[in-house]
């Protein structure tokens, strides 16, 4: 096959990537109506245009911000990024391992300790347990539970269960990171932590793909920023040009 | 994790145009630890907030089994020992029923963390008819007591037994892909589905023996084209009948199974690469 192949520098690569949602006008969610309908030829759709001919190369280390209005496809993006959404249409091409920093503990079960929260979590963010073997006594120190790591999470204070979702999801420097947040875990010590083991995460050379509304996380840390909007790029720069264009398209 | 460049099969590209069902295998062969802990995440959290824990599992063909003995053992006692009968098929048709049932929840319940992770779509299901089979293996603890106390011998067919559960396994997964595949784009298939079951369990020869099917031309009929029929018969005959089913038996429940589990794998894999427009 000839097809392009992106420099082993790449990290994301991304070619004509389109994502188009398929929302019927009136909800069909039982088959009797759908057959009905089938047979009356009475299917409508309205097509939602969530991300339109995206081309986007991202370098290995780069730490890339992505701004743009509400529903302008940032998150439809990361999806596709992070392999949860395929598009209609397009290349995705992804270099390593991506790990979505989005909700942390969401896969956490209620009545499991913390200890078999630590498996569940480790497995479903798709490493094997001899990994998290060699992790475990790090992520439990990390996380400040102590004997509280034998009990169930439903015993766990908020900032208990985020703590432990945090020290999981970082146990392991990915190739690419997405943060869809700032992150807020706990109290200020452990969130001064947290912004130390971040900073030894973006270090360790591994790409960041930050998304954020507010331009100031952007501008202490990206170098390079894309605006999105309407599903489509508006354009791809230094951060102080983008910026730019954000305030005016804010603006008008 | 040093600055050595990644080894090429980390890479994943859109283009490569693989096959969905074989891509998918590939990628359950990543994460088979993620099956086991689904498992144990299903077997714990089922029985850690009741008393009787684990024995639940137990009591419950048991309970039905005295139930329906002391309903129908007077009408079928021509059958042997009916209660030894009837927790036999009990036993298999509960695996069956609360295998493919719980894994439309469990496709819902992932749908979530579908939408954040990327996972292997299978995995749930995969862990369902998992934790079906631990709970088949437990629930022929009560049976041996059954067997024991109404004095039912058990032959040495019985050796063979794990090959009738992995091939009402199979049968079970198939039902379980296809079903979860189609509650994506029909939810209320979760409402209409029990209803089936029991239709199908009426069906079925479990509490009633297969000589009142067989009777009459169209029962006849119903029971040759129910594929569950073909699986629950090897089990009975090994563990209840002590006989051991012909080649012809064997080949139509191998050959039920395996093509059911291979429809399913193939519209599931193929489907979900559109589950997240939907979900």
């Amino acid at each position: 096959m000839d097809i392009f192949e992106p420099a082993p520098d790449t990290a994301i690569y991304l070619k004509d990537v389109s994502v188009i949602y398929r929302v019927p006008t009136e909800r069909v969610a039982t088959i009797k109506e759908y057959a009905i309908r089938r047979i009356q030829n009475r299917i409508k759709y309205n097509h939602f245009l969530a991300l339109k001919d995206i081309d986007l190369t991202i370098n290995k280390g780069e730490i890339f911000g992505i701004i743009g209005r509400n529903g302008a496809g940032k998150s439809t993006l990361l999806k596709v990024i992070s392999r949860v959404l395929i598009p209609t249409s397009g290349r995705v091409w992804i270099n390593g391992s991506v790990s979505p920093m989005l909700e942390l503990g969401a896969g956490f079960h209620p009545e499991l300790t913390g200890m078999e929260n630590i498996y569940l979590n480790g497995t479903l963010l798709g490493h094997a347990r001899k990994e998290i073997q060699e992790k475990i006594s790090s992520i439990i120190e990390f996380s400040e539970i102590g004997d509280f790591i034998d009990a169930p999470i439903r015993t766990y204070s908020s900032g208990m269960v985020a703590r432990l979702g945090f020290s999981i999801a970082t146990a392991w420097n990915p190739d690419i990171l997405i943060l869809d947040e700032i992150l807020s875990v706990g109290d200020a010590a452990f969130a001064k932590k947290c912004g130390v083991r971040m900073k030894e995460i973006r270090e360790s050379g591994c790409t960041v793909l930050l998304v954020s509304h507010s331009t100031e996380m952007v501008r202490t840390l990206c170098q390079r920023v894309m605006l999105l909007d309407h599903g489509q790029i508006v354009g791809v720069g230094p951060e102080a040009e983008i910026r730019d264009r954000y305030q005016a398209l804010l603006g008008g | 994790m040093s600055g050595i460049s990644k080894p090429a099969q980390n890479v994943y590209d859109s283009a490569r145009n693989e096959n969905p069902a074989v891509e998918e295998f590939r990628a359950l062969i990543r994460y088979r630890d993620l099956l086991v802990q689904l498992v144990r995440r299903d077997i714990v959290t089922r029985y850690k907030r009741s008393v009787l824990g684990i024995l639940w599992t137990m009591l419950n063909p048991l309970g039905t089994m005295i139930i329906l003995s002391i309903v129908f053992s007077r009408l079928f006692s021509s059958q042997g020992s009916y209660p030894a009968y009837v927790i036999t098929n009990l036993v298999a048709w509960n695996f069956f029923s609360q295998s493919t049932q719980f894994s439309l929840n469990s496709t819902l319940w992932g749908s979530s963390l579908f939408q954040k992770i990327y996972l292997p779509r299978t995995s749930f299901v995969l862990s369902t008819a998992g934790t079906g089979v631990v709970n088949l293996v437990l629930a022929l603890v009560p049976l041996t007591l059954v067997f024991l106390v109404t004095r039912v011998p058990v032959h040495t067919s019985v050796v063979l037994l794990p090959l009738a559960v992995l091939l009402l396994a199979a049968f079970a997964l198939g039902i379980s892909l296809l079903l979860s595949t189609l509650v994506v784009f029909f939810p209320d298939v979760i409402e209409f589905y029990p209803v089936l079951l029991t239709a199908w369990m009426y069906l079925t020869p479990i509490m009633y023996p297969e000589t009142l099917l067989a009777s009459n031309p169209f029962g006849y009929w119903i029971m040759s084209l129910n594929p569950l029929y073909r699986e629950l018969k090897l089990f009975r005959m090994l563990l209840f009948d002590g006989v051991i089913p012909t080649t012809h038996e064997w080949l139509i429940g191998i050959i039920v199974a395996f093509v059911t589990l291979a429809l399913g794998w193939y519209v599931f894999t193929n489907k979900s690469k559109s589950f997240g427009y939907y979900l």
